[in-house]
């Protein structure tokens, strides 16, 4: 069938067949992303003893529970601190108006003993120091309350960035690892704490001493870093975590990610051989976990092979998401847009993808919209302003937000990652007598 | 710099969209940081919407802030205007975009374009959504419906009316609008026109044709209707027809500006007056009930509460602040200190002193009255999905009075359920320690009511009261859907008259104190 007319179709035919991750399509326009205070959501569940303080303005605190969708239940520990006209017209010493909003706070939420400054487009704007307000806080309310900065700015950093800077300003709080330590492992990247508990059973059962995570449950579990310390990706959009990590003396084991069956023994091979795992010991342990998850994803390959995927860039997973799909489940990737695209970290994933798979990092939606519509893909992987308008439009969907916010990773997940792509197309076919 | 957790209100630009994207063939390109799109969200999501919001975003980067910006703001409005070819096109700047003072209005005018463009300035630090809704309108009610030369001359009454306020985002406007027509139709009343909510610049340009104005939600639509008495003569009605009485003078006020005789009124009324006089109604009388929400909808619950289904208004509220002055004089009506403030902490203060039995709030009044287990319905934005219902649901109008009489009563114990559960208060089988005759026999009892973590939080006193053992047992006898309230009102009380210990005599003092 012929595409319909479309003015950018023979600039993407010529460029398509050179397209690849050495090769992305980069173009710019609006991105219809989230900005990286958007982390916020999933850190403030992480971290049972921090607080995430915004300074900013009204539109950030109205992103965060736009963003948040279903406003949380409980109390969150996130708010904003509202930049006002007297504040911007030096009516108010902003510095001092920070005091009272952080005394406040902190008189709200005793428990906390974390408190992380986070910077927005307003605050980068009018140069607001941050770093020396936090250092100022832990002058006033330290050593009880530990004060962090970092910037979840639009104007910086895309919604995962946001935890790539978190972490950034964690990983300067970490204690130097003691002289002479065993080797241990970090394993950076904030997963819900079910996966967490497997991989650390898996580990275990691997022998492989001391391993943490980053970032901890509690601001006063920080694991220890230095040259003896290994470091371990859960997460591929951490490219100033692992500077600021390699910095400290912590040595970087290249893997894919821990999507899908292949992904996660690759991951976990990756710190295997580090340590010295005995491949015999590799193979018995991880064997069981491998033969349910290719099990879990095999239920759900018919309903996926030779699906053609299409993906909206939103948290910088899609192209471990792609390599998933492609390999484990069968599909076909159409396009995968990414915000952001850290060729270095991702190599082990494009080794699994075909040679020439089309990339698009950065985005202007409307000629990506295009791109989507002409290719007419099976199944669109987009954020939440575009999902409903292209269901509309006929083109089965999948939120993005939810590969974020659901637990995907390791051997008991894979299933459920299949499945999560699985249920617009099951859901779609229930529905067809009222299409 | 205010601490703020959850929001009333978006920033202005929210407000601007609220309007392009309940007009046709209206775009707007908005100055903004990659983040901003958050906003689409609120259209395709919460409102369920099968198109994106018509609206451009610069996405502008840290990295262009040195060298230029504004050249993306005119690249990006030059392609917005090729691709969706609009008929007008509003330019403005989100707060981040304001301080870097790139002047879209300016650079919009050098692009030259064939379209007429309505330049917006938004001020982000000090005003929000709604203000920037009524500005946008306003703005564009003026680039199309400009002043004519000369004098303005009264307009005698007649017989077509506009209708102005319903907006995309709105609480039920939707189906408000549906209520209205109907009403105003029935009255032998033409509608010009209806806008913003599905309207052109078109439809904006032929509104002068109109004898008068409807202002269904002055947030939205005041300014510009004073703009519109002003400028071309037209009144307008500012009658909200919410609740029973309201659609009655909303009627009688229509038909007095269309020069329709008072006998000429069609008589029809809801169901609302009636089921509130039926007997079964007798036990919402002087029920407790705090109000909260934008100005037009909390005062419109007030007057339905006091005077339509004989409540006791213990507290009423607004974060409007441009309508505060509305919002004070109902609360001196019913003896109530007005609360204005958009920072929902003091909000949820204000609900947990004043201890009422109904709250009539937003969304975020819904959170606390569910913390503090109290009875819940919501009646004005913030909006959310749960606002957008499937079925047919208006608060204005015959219909929206009766909407409002379901969905206030029924969070509330009726009548004849309430009396039942007295009498059977000490029936072996109704107690809360008994299981559902449905439910297996090994099931352990129901949760006991003195389980601190299953009591409300909000208003836990924390001191440990030491209960005689007879007043313990005598508190027993209380139905256990009130015992809490019970025990909590006796705690109190001790705390006030400084009581070591509760005896039964302590109980019932105590509930002759906080009884009405």
């Amino acid at each position: 069938m012929n595409a319909p007319f479309n003015p950018h179709a023979p600039v993407i035919a010529r460029a398509a067949s050179e397209r690849g991750p050495a090769n992305p399509l980069r173009q710019r326009g609006q991105h219809e992303v989230f900005c990286g205070l958007t982390s916020i959501i999933w850190l403030h569940r992480k971290m049972q003893d921090a607080f995430f303080l915004i300074v900013g303005s009204r539109t950030c605190a109205h992103l965060m529970q736009s963003a948040a969708g279903v406003m949380i239940f409980a109390e969150p520990r996130f708010a904003t601190a509202v930049i006002d006209e007297r504040d911007l017209a030096g009516m108010a010493d902003v510095h001092d108006e920070l005091d009272k909003v952080v005394a406040r706070l902190l008189a709200r939420r005793p428990e906390i003993r974390m408190l992380v400054l986070v910077g927005s487009c307003p605050s980068e704007v009018i140069k607001l120091d941050l770093a020396k307000a936090a250092e100022r806080q832990g002058q006033l309310h330290g050593p009880a309350v530990r004060f962090l900065h970092y910037s979840g700015s639009g104007i910086e950093t895309t919604f995962t960035q946001g935890e790539d800077n978190f972490l950034t300003s964690l990983v300067k709080e970490l204690p130097a690892e003691p002289v002479g330590a065993r080797q241990s492992l970090i394993v950076a990247g904030a997963m819900a704490d079910v996966v967490e508990d497997q991989f650390r059973r898996i580990f275990d059962a691997l022998g492989m001493g001391h391993v943490s995570f980053l970032p901890p449950r509690n601001s006063t579990a920080l694991p220890h870093v230095g040259p003896n310390t290994r470091l371990l990706l859960a997460q591929p959009f951490l490219g100033e975590t692992t500077k600021a990590l390699d910095a400290r003396g912590a040595k970087h084991l290249l893997a894919p990610f821990p999507l899908g069956e292949e992904g996660t023994t690759a991951w976990l091979k990756a710190a295997a051989d580090a340590f010295g795992v005995d491949p015999g010991r590799f193979a018995a342990i991880t064997g069981p976990g491998r033969a349910r998850a290719r099990t879990a994803v095999e239920r759900y390959r018919p309903a996926l092979q030779d699906k053609r995927v299409f993906f909206f860039p939103d948290s910088q997973l899609e192209p471990s998401l792609a390599r998933f799909l492609h390999r484990e489940t069968g599909m076909d990737i159409v396009e995968i847009g990414t915000p952001f695209l850290h060729r270095h970290h991702l190599a082990g994933e494009f080794e699994l993808l075909p040679e020439h798979v089309f990339v698009s990092e950065g985005q202007d939606v409307d000629k990506q919209l295009d791109r989507c519509r002409t290719a007419r893909p099976d199944l669109v992987v987009c954020g939440m302003g575009l999902a409903n308008p292209l269901e509309a439009e006929g083109i089965t969907t999948k939120w993005s937000i939810e590969l974020v916010f659901t637990p995907i990773q390791g051997y008991e997940q894979a299933g459920d990652l299949a499945e999560l792509f699985v249920r617009p197309f099951a859901r779609r076919d229930r529905l067809k007598g009222i299409a | 710099m205010q601490l703020t957790v959850w929001t009333y209100e978006g920033p202005p630009h929210v407000g601007a969209m609220r309007i392009a994207a309940s007009m046709k063939g209206v775009h707007f390109v908005l100055h903004a940081p990659q983040g901003d799109t958050y906003a689409d969200l609120l259209f395709t999501m919460i409102e369920r919407r099968d198109t994106r919001p018509p609206v451009t975003y610069t996405t502008f980067q840290a990295r262009d802030l040195g060298s230029d910006t504004a050249e993306i703001f005119k690249t990006a409005c030059r392609e917005a205007v090729e691709r969706f070819k609009p008929d007008a096109v509003l330019v403005g700047a989100s707060c981040t975009a304001e301080l870097i003072q790139d002047n879209p209005a300016g650079l919009a005018a050098a692009l030259n374009l064939d379209i007429p463009v309505v330049p917006l300035e938004l001020p982000s630090y000090q005003k929000k959504e709604n203000w920037g809704a009524a500005e946008t309108f306003y703005r564009l009610v003026r680039a199309f419906a400009p002043s004519p030369a000369g004098v303005v001359t009264p307009r005698s009454p007649g017989k077509t009316c506009n209708i102005l306020g319903p907006a995309a985002l709105g609480f039920r406007h939707r189906d408000d609008i549906v209520e209205v027509t109907k009403l105003v139709e029935g009255l032998g009343v033409a509608i010009n026109v209806v806008a913003p909510l599905g309207a052109t610049v078109a439809d904006l340009a032929r509104l002068p044709q109109a004898d008068f104005n409807i202002v269904l939600y002055p947030e939205i639509a005041g300014t510009a209707a004073d703009w519109l008495k002003r400028s071309h003569g037209q009144p307008f009605v500012a009658i909200q027809p919410i609740g029973a009485l309201a659609t009655d003078a909303f009627v009688d006020a229509v038909a007095k500006a269309a020069g329709i005789a008072p006998e000429a009124i069609p008589t029809s009324r809801s169901r609302l007056p009636w089921y509130s006089r039926s007997v079964d109604s007798t036990y919402l009388t002087g029920k407790r009930v705090f109000i909260f929400g934008d100005a037009t909808h909390a005062v419109a619950a007030a007057h339905i509460a006091a005077k339509e289904l004989g409540f006791t208004i213990c507290g009423l509220g607004t974060y409007s602040r441009e309508f505060a002055r509305e919002v004070r004089a109902a609360a001196a009506e019913y003896g109530v200190d007005p609360l204005i403030s958009d920072d929902h902490l003091v909000v949820e203060d204000a609900i947990t002193a004043a201890q009422p039995e109904l709250v009539l709030g937003t969304q975020m009044e819904r959170h606390v009255a569910k913390r503090l287990r109290l009875p819940c319905a919501v009646i004005s934005a913030p909006v959310h999905v749960q606002d957008f219902p499937a079925r047919y649901s208006p608060q204005m109008g015959q219909e929206g009075a009766n909407v409002i009489f379901d969905s206030w009563v029924h969070p509330l114990m009726m009548g004849l359920e309430e009396h039942l559960l007295h009498m059977f208060r000490d029936d072996f089988e109704f107690n809360d320690t008994m299981q559902p005759s449905h439910l297996t026999q090994s099931a352990s009892p129901a949760r006991d009511e003195s389980d601190p973590a299953a009591e409300s939080p909000q208003i836990e006193i924390p001191e440990t009261f030491a209960w005689a053992d007879e007043a313990e047992k005598e508190l027993r006898k209380i139905p256990f859907f009130v015992r809490g309230k019970a025990r909590r009102n006796t705690e109190k009380f001790a705390t006030e008259k400084g009581l070591r210990i509760i005896t039964v005599e302590a109980l019932y003092d105590a509930k002759a104190h906080f009884s009405r």
